[in-house]
């Protein structure tokens, strides 16, 4: 973890009308880490992410990726330079099965026309294997199937398929019973073992401690904080949350204090 | 569901059958045995995954009770007549699957066909202009496909439900079928004088012929099969076990030859039946083994996934409902060469109700996403058995349609039952 950012957002901000979403935000991910990204509701975590992923720009700041300022216009960018983002609805179609949705959109063809389903086959149960996801009965099953810890494994499967550098996970543990939550943290851990940049965004500050690295703060658009964890303690994260000091008071000119 | 494992199935921690299909965090089951496949199977048949085993049982039960009401249901003539009522409906089906797949309905399919087969008639009158039959029929299905064009236009440009501007358009192409029909002849029939269109249901191959069909149809599946059987022993993936592989492909089989034999019997097998065997093997393999197909099927389950994953739904969809308009073209061209004429109620009657009702008997479901093209016979199949079982009791017109409306409602609750199935083993 020595090791450079891969990705760096420096002094981004992005407003929505009059609303301020986020202000000179900085953030940066290392290879083989995982950045926990928290804050309360609305204050900018979702809005960094998709100025990350190229759904709408940044207003001002740049984006730097492997040291090199990039600017990216869309997801499929983002996807070229290999940052990958899970969403919350995960977004599978539940009617397709495992190796479907994996490839969905980049289907392997032989000859040009006849899907390639074989090699679809082998090298999704790869990737699951390698990721150590052994509790799908069969990558021939429908996703409609699978328990929620199964398709957020899934998703991210799908996500780090494709030599992605950078994930970004929304949410991946809401809505998740103990157990599954328990495989989908493993997961993130193996993800940055691999080497892999994990971006991580929760509200369970419990899943943040066990498996991230660092966390950046969010509040009210601006980052306040970032932590090491093992540096730190859930109190002060919490206070850094809910009372983290702002360097600047939306729609004034002072300084806050 | 007895647990005899054959030795190859080793190391497994076979999960008991209760633990199923919802929530299976166990070990990886393979299913390399019999008896495990048969297994599975059931499994997915009881979370409502049912394929194609409705239709078969319901075919199976429908001949069961006209052949035991009427004698002549079983005969070859019978069987042939069959054959020839069918494949008009299952051919506009092909078309409505692939829109139902999508999760959208396209209800100007009836008179869509009876568009096509009017344009072909009227290019073909002797003399006036009399077009040769490849390019009469090339303008009628180019027309026809037009329709599905402007339709999914409208449809994903300006977001109108494909309910109500399919409606429209069945509503407006009826006047088109009335105005063409009476003002080229004042007792509003044209008869079709070409032979070629005319022997698409009115010839029939020799039993030679039939039999080659027969066996290029059944080597062509086992050589597909064995194929896909092969590439996947190679890669090393789990395969079906051979002994059900086989199974299927006796039943194919069987199924085939049984037709053919019993076709030749009478006048042979129809021609249209061959034209009927390509499409449905073309669109298939569309479905099935294409990206296209496979992103149709990602529209239907999940838009906006499919979006996510850089598909051009907006394309797919127009796709979509120009193969509905292009089969719509067909099928109205082979029920045409089978009255070897049209008329003013061409495409009316109970045609739109039959081809929806034959997509959706046949196992596809309305709500989108799932469902074969394989359904569009299937489904054909049992409308024309029925409409033909109540003909030959000599029913009331009255009784037949209250009937169909039975045999449809039964398969739209299987469809919304399995749902329901899979809702409660946790899945859906």
């Amino acid at each position: 973890m020595a090791s450079e950012p891969i990705l760096t957002c420096n002094g981004v901000s992005k407003h929505f009308g009059a609303v301020q979403a986020l202000y000179k935000v900085d953030f940066e991910v290392c290879p083989g880490e995982v950045m926990a990204l928290v804050g309360d509701n609305g204050a900018g975590k979702s809005t960094l992410i998709k100025g990350i992923a190229g759904i709408y720009p940044f207003d001002e700041g740049y984006t730097a990726f492997d040291g090199e300022k990039v600017k990216i216009h869309s997801p499929r960018e983002a996807s070229a330079l290999g940052i990958e983002i899970v969403y919350q609805d995960l977004a599978l179609a539940d009617n397709l099965d495992v190796v479907a949705n994996m490839f969905l959109g980049r289907e392997e063809v032989h000859n040009g026309v006849m899907l390639n389903e074989a090699a679809m086959e082998s090298t999704a149960r790869e990737t699951l294997d390698s990721l150590a996801v052994t509790t799908l009965q069969s990558v021939r099953q429908t996703v409609a199937g699978l328990s929620g810890g199964q398709r957020q494994s899934v998703a991210v499967a799908k996500a780090v398929m494709w030599n992605s550098k950078v994930v970004i996970l929304d949410e991946p543990t809401a809505a998740l019973g103990v157990a599954q939550t328990r495989q989908v943290l493993d997961l993130v851990r193996t993800l940055a073992d691999r080497g892999l940049a994990v971006v991580i965004i929760s509200h369970n500050l419990h899943d943040i401690f066990e498996v991230a690295d660092r966390v950046t703060v969010l509040r009210l658009g601006q980052a306040v904080s970032v932590f090491r964890l093992n540096e730190t303690t859930q109190q002060e994260v919490v206070h850094a949350i809910t009372a983290g000091t702002l360097r600047h008071v939306p729609g004034m000119d002072e300084v806050a204090t | 569901m007895t647990d005899d494992q054959t030795p190859q199935d080793d190391q497994e921690l076979i999960p008991e059958a209760e633990q199923l299909p919802a929530y299976h965090e166990e070990p990886v089951a393979k299913p390399d045995s019999v008896s495990e496949y048969m297994r599975n199977w059931w499994i997915r048949v009881r979370a409502g995954e049912l394929g194609s085993l409705p239709i078969l049982v319901g075919l199976v039960i429908i001949a069961i009770i006209f052949g035991s009401l009427n004698d002549t249901f079983f005969s070859s003539r019978n069987f042939t007549n069959l054959l020839l009522q069918m494949s008009g409906w299952a051919t506009i089906a092909i078309g409505v699957v692939f829109v139902l797949l999508i999760a959208e309905i396209d209800l100007s399919v009836a008179y869509n066909s009876a568009v096509g087969a009017v344009i072909l008639t009227l290019l073909l009158r002797p003399g006036d202009p009399g077009l040769p039959w490849p390019l009469a029929l090339l303008i009628a299905l180019f027309v026809t496909t037009s329709v599905g064009l402007v339709m999914s236009l409208i449809i994903t440009k300006a977001g109108v439900p494909s309910f109500v501007v399919t409606l429209a358009f069945n509503l407006g192409l009826s006047g088109v079928v009335l105005i063409l029909t009476t003002s080229f002849s004042t007792a509003g029939t044209v008869l079709i004088q070409d032979p070629v269109i005319k022997g698409l249901a009115g010839n029939f191959l020799t039993d030679a012929w039939g039999w080659i069909l027969a066996v290029v149809v059944v080597g062509g599946n086992a050589l597909m099969q064995l194929q896909k059987y092969r590439s996947r022993l190679a890669s090393g993936l789990p395969n079906r076990p051979i002994l059900i592989v086989i199974a299927q492909l006796v039943f194919v089989a069987i199924i085939v030859f049984g037709g053919v034999y019993v076709a030749n019997l009478d006048r042979g097998v129809p021609m249209v039946i061959l034209v009927l065997g390509i499409l449905l093997a073309f669109w298939t393999f569309i479905a099935s083994s294409t990206r296209f197909g496979r992103h149709v099927y990602a529209v239907g389950g999940n838009p906006e996934a499919a979006r996510r994953a850089g598909i051009n739904v907006d394309r797919v969809r127009i796709a979509v409902f120009m193969i509905g308009g292009l089969m719509a073209g067909v099928g109205g061209v082979i029920l045409a060469s089978r009255l070897s004429s049209v008329a003013t109620n061409t495409g009316g009657g109970n045609l739109l109700l039959n081809v929806i009702a034959a997509a959706v008997i046949g196992g596809t479901s309305l709500f989108g996403g799932s469902g074969r093209v394989m359904s569009a016979l299937l489904g054909a199949m049992v409308i024309a058995s029925v409409e033909n079982g109540m003909g030959l009791l000599g029913l009331a017109s009255g009784t037949k349609f209250v009937i169909t409306g039975m045999v449809l409602l039964a398969a739209v609750l299987v469809d919304a039952l399995s749902k329901r199935g899979k809702a409660a083993a946790g899945v859906a």
